[in-house]
């Protein structure tokens, strides 16, 4: 019984124990039991915080005693990639949610801890649900603390498509997500259990739920950009059910970040509030699973896992249980009926916006399930591709990125059909503008990518006018200089102008996949030294073979030039690494060919367009060398084998065979990484807590003060 | 020495959820559910006027409409007030 | 005109629009998918000229030139097997073992894939199995 078993195991036992103390002290009001299961909740995130520490070192000292070691990283791995290999395995990443979601749970319950004394005791007990959930997992299933006897003396090595910074950072941001979403699941399930559905549990868990989305969003674009940036086939988005999973949640968080402002203002929207948080926690639960489990057809998931069912039983359950809870306090979601709005408010606007969402979520899920759905139903598994994915989103997102801009132009409640004319003729204007430059720019007339930049136009052009005006209106009051003015008015209404900016940030990011995806030049050129190809304007001239003979691996590659009317552009470098397979059948250079490959991109990024590259070297034409040396050579080690893989490799340089390169020329694809920094910004802006004269809870603030005398008076 | 540890987290787990159940601070929560709903609405309420001023000056709203608004934001503002004070002032007395 | 039917006609209006997307979704998609078939699947009912989705593992043995590449797939868990020539980019985890998804349309008595269309999956990363 190592030190990090018994911990989870606790961690099993805390987790049910301290959901029964809550609910026991819910349901008879008393104080100390409630406190009990909070202190679960902190008990469970100490005992997790042990077991990772336990692991975590084991794989810094590289203790192969620990199987999960031992098959994920090895002596040679760098420091950096030890540190983060533990979640790149099943067992690992799981410890990783669930310690992460004690984390997120204790500081939750620490806030509230002295409000919301009758919603934290459910949620407490919906969060340690949870808990024990994963718990079970990892005992039971997935157990990161396996040992091995004895000890091998080096382990297996890190899949090397892994080793790249980003992707040790994506794993932690989208858990960080999805565990972030279960917050605000759990005091909703709270609220509807307690029938408070009034916005003290929206106030409590909106700053869980940005966060949430922040993280999630920022893992996703991490993942992007990888795909773009590391893996040969060129592109940043697949419609991979994986990449869906994590896309269904973040749009779910985008509805009811929105749609909560107008519970908080308006108490209208309860139904709508309730199913998206609802639904946006399971979406992560959903995600979680479909990563691990052998269900759909996808590049990362894999048939035989053992969590499939497991997870499916408790993603039935918590479908079932929402189900259950909102069909029977439907009536405490009910709005107040005097309640009403103009369309032309930011109700409606949010209210289109929730539709517009819902539908995006529900074309991916639909395209991301259609194996399971037609096996249902004809019997046949058939999937959709990417073209019809984008015959749905696209018009979708084109809608959504339209009232982004429209939004922040309408008053609350109503605006004036004068007011309304006013704010929107500015930023409709530059649109127009915008259109008719870029077709007079001679962009080829796409009416979906036109459309899209037009749309992008208004919603910068109004958030531009609104930054304007708000520092218009801080001039006037209080006489400061335009950029004082601006920090200023920013820093009093965070969330307004957070919010905005964040919607500058997509508005960046749409133009990206825009342009990207309407405008790009994809070409696979097969080119011998000395060659050039042209692509999208550009001269690609093949310059020569490169070779690097490694300890792990065997690298392949080439230097190719690029121009442009003459001029030189930029140099690109690609390589394919060759890493030796385990097979103890294959030759001593014939091993190298045999197993993973891994291509490194040559790339040139730019604000205008990025140049792409990367190349397949023919192995094949090398292939009766290497059979010839394997079988004079068959059992050659160490120094003789690197002597024979540097013969082959020089060989390779010397007389290259014609090699495969995809070229691609992608326009204002950094726009996209770009888009997504203006976001996160915005998001943290948003965040950031108030400045302290504004909080209510000061007792003497200018506006009690202020009704108090009309009250008074009155 | 492994044995050590796993003791060492048992107890000091074990202690801190149950310590509650010895503590001081024992004893039935009181019913603040109302107020909590009442501050958060008081909050929401302070955030519309201030909204609505921002929405008027930056030109979404005509005076008129401003005018009819604000003032019966302000009227809903100072009923929760009210309420409030009720419902804080329940408690004091008790 | 009253909330409440303000209300309705908004829900009304709502659920058309939902109801439209969903008919015009679920249409299409049935239409526009491909079936997915094992090598023997294939074997036994691919009509010519159908593209389907082959998935399977690769058999060793196979034949890269440049980016053109004649490999054969075989069921998961059998022996049968189908050809399959296929041009486009080679995914880096490619290799003999590999589970692969690969659209493919039958030409005589080879079947073509669809280029790019091939996917490799990453190896066992995440299966709690015992050992490698």
């Amino acid at each position: 019984m190592t030190l990090g078993r018994a911990c989870v195991i606790l961690a099993l036992a805390i987790a049910p124990i301290g959901a029964f103390a809550s609910i026991y002290g819910a349901r008879t009001r008393r104080r100390e039991w409630v406190a009990v299961g909070r202190r679960s909740v902190y008990a469970l995130a100490a005992v997790l915080t042990v077991a990772f520490i336990v692991l975590e070192s084991a794989f810094l000292r590289s203790d192969f005693s620990f199987q999960i070691v031992a098959t994920h990283s090895s002596i040679a791995t760098p420091f950096f990639y030890k540190a983060a290999a533990m979640w790149s395995s099943q067992e690992g990443s799981l410890l990783l949610w669930m310690w992460l979601l004690s984390l997120w749970s204790s500081l939750v319950l620490f806030l509230t801890r002295n409000r919301l004394r009758e919603l934290a005791p459910y949620a407490t007990a919906v969060l340690l649900g949870f808990a024990t959930f994963f718990g079970a997992l990892v005992v039971f299933l997935a157990n990161p603390f396996q040992l091995l006897s004895p000890a091998p003396g080096d382990g297996t090595g890190l899949q090397p498509l892994l080793r790249h910074p980003s992707m040790m950072i994506h794993p932690p941001m989208l858990y960080s997500g999805y565990t972030l979403f279960t917050v605000p699941f759990a005091f909703a399930v709270a609220a509807l259990i307690a029938r408070r559905t009034d916005a003290a549990w929206i106030r409590a868990t909106r700053r869980f739920g940005l966060a949430a989305w922040c993280f999630l969003g920022i893992g996703i674009l991490i993942g992007a950009r990888w795909s773009w940036s590391e893996l040969g086939w060129g592109g940043y988005w697949a419609w991979d059910p994986v990449e869906n999973a994590a896309l269904m949640p973040w749009l779910a968080g985008t509805a009811f970040l929105h749609s909560f402002m107008v519970q908080e203002k308006r108490g209208l929207l309860k139904m709508w509030n309730v199913c998206l948080v609802l639904g946006a926690g399971i979406l992560a639960i959903l995600g979680t699973f479909l990563v691990r489990s052998g269900i759909l057809q996808s590049i990362h998931a894999f048939g035989g896992s053992t969590l499939g069912v497991p997870f499916l039983g408790f993603i039935a359950l918590l479908v079932l249980g929402s189900v259950l809870l909102v069909a029977s306090r439907r009536e405490d979601l009910r709005s107040p009926e005097a309640r009403s709005y103009s369309p032309l408010s930011r109700e409606s606007i949010f209210l289109m916006n929730n539709v517009l969402l819902v539908g995006l979520c529900f074309v991916i899920f639909w395209g991301t399930f259609f194996p399971l759905i037609s096996e249902a139903v004809t019997g046949n598994k058939a999937s959709v591709g990417p073209p019809w994915f984008d015959r749905y989103t696209v018009p979708l997102a084109i809608g959504l990125v339209f009232l982004s801009g429209l939004g922040p132009l309408m008053a609350w409640r109503k605006t004036t059909l004068a007011g309304a004319r006013r704010s929107v003729q500015g930023p409709g204007a530059f649109a127009v503008v915008v259109l008719v430059a870029l077709l007079a720019l001679g962009v080829p007339a796409k009416p979906g990518a036109l459309a899209l930049f037009a749309c992008a136009a208004f919603a910068i052009g109004s958030v531009v006018q609104e930054l304007y005006r708000g520092v218009a209106v801080r001039r006037a009051t209080a006489s400061e200089v335009a950029p004082v003015a601006l920090v200023s008015v920013v820093r009093r209404n965070r969330r307004r102008y957070g919010g905005y900016i964040v919607h500058l940030g997509i508005a960046l990011l749409f133009i990206g996949v825009g342009a990207s995806a309407a405008f790009q030049h994809v070409r696979d050129v097969r080119l011998s030294p000395g060659k050039t190809a042209t692509i999208g304007g550009y001269a690609v001239h093949y310059v020569r073979a490169t070779s690097r003979v490694a300890p792990e691996k065997v690298t392949l590659g080439a230097v190719l030039d690029v121009s442009k009317d003459g001029r030189h552009v930029t140099t690109l470098r690609t390589t394919r690494g060759y890493y030796p397979s385990p097979d103890p059948t294959a030759g001593p250079v014939g091993q190298y060919f045999d197993g993973d490959s891994t291509t490194e991109v040559g790339l040139k990024a730019g604000l205008r367009r990025d140049i792409w590259t990367a190349v397949q070297p023919d192995v094949g034409a090398m292939q009766k060398m290497i059979d010839g040396i394997d079988k004079r050579f068959p059992l050659a080690q160490g120094d003789t084998q690197r002597f024979l893989l540097t013969a082959v490799a020089q060989r390779y340089v010397a007389a290259p065979p014609p090699a495969v390169f995809r070229l691609i020329v992608s326009p204002m694809v950094e726009w996209i990484w770009l888009g997504g920094i203006v976001l996160g910004l915005g998001g943290l802006i948003a965040i950031w807590p108030p400045p302290r004269a504004q909080r209510s809870r000061a007792p003497a603030s200018s506006w009690s003060a202020r009704l108090g005398r009309e009250l008074s008076r009155a | 020495m492994q044995f050590l540890l796993v003791m060492l987290v048992l107890c000091g787990a074990t202690a801190l959820i149950v310590s509650p159940l010895y503590g001081k601070r024992r004893g039935l929560i009181g019913d603040d559910a109302e107020q909590v709903a009442l501050e958060a609405a008081r909050d929401a309420k302070f955030r519309e006027i201030r909204d609505a001023e921002l929405d008027f000056r930056t030109g979404k709203l005509s005076k008129e409409d401003y005018r009819a608004l604000d003032n019966s934001l302000r009227s809903e503002a100072i009923e929760l007030l009210r309420r409030l004070d009720a419902a804080r002032g329940v408690e004091v007395a008790e | 005109m009253d909330p409440r039917r303000k209300r309705r006609i908004r829900l009304v209006v709502a659920l058309s629009a939902a109801l439209m997307l969903a008919g015009g979704l679920i249409y299409t998609s049935f239409s526009a998918a491909s079936d997915a078939r094992t090598p023997s699947q294939l074997l036994a009912s691919a009509q010519s000229g159908r593209s389907y989705q082959l998935t399977g593992k690769v058999v060793p043995g196979y034949r890269v030139r440049g980016n053109e590449l004649d490999f054969r797939v075989r069921d998961r868990g059998g022996r049968a097997s189908v050809p399959v020539r296929y041009t486009g980019e080679i995914p880096d985890p490619f290799k003999a073992g590999r589970e692969v998804i690969v659209t493919v349309r039958q030409q005589g008595g080879t079947f073509v894939g669809q280029r790019d269309s091939l996917i490799t999956k990453c190896p066992s990363k995440f299966s709690a199995s015992k050992g490698t």
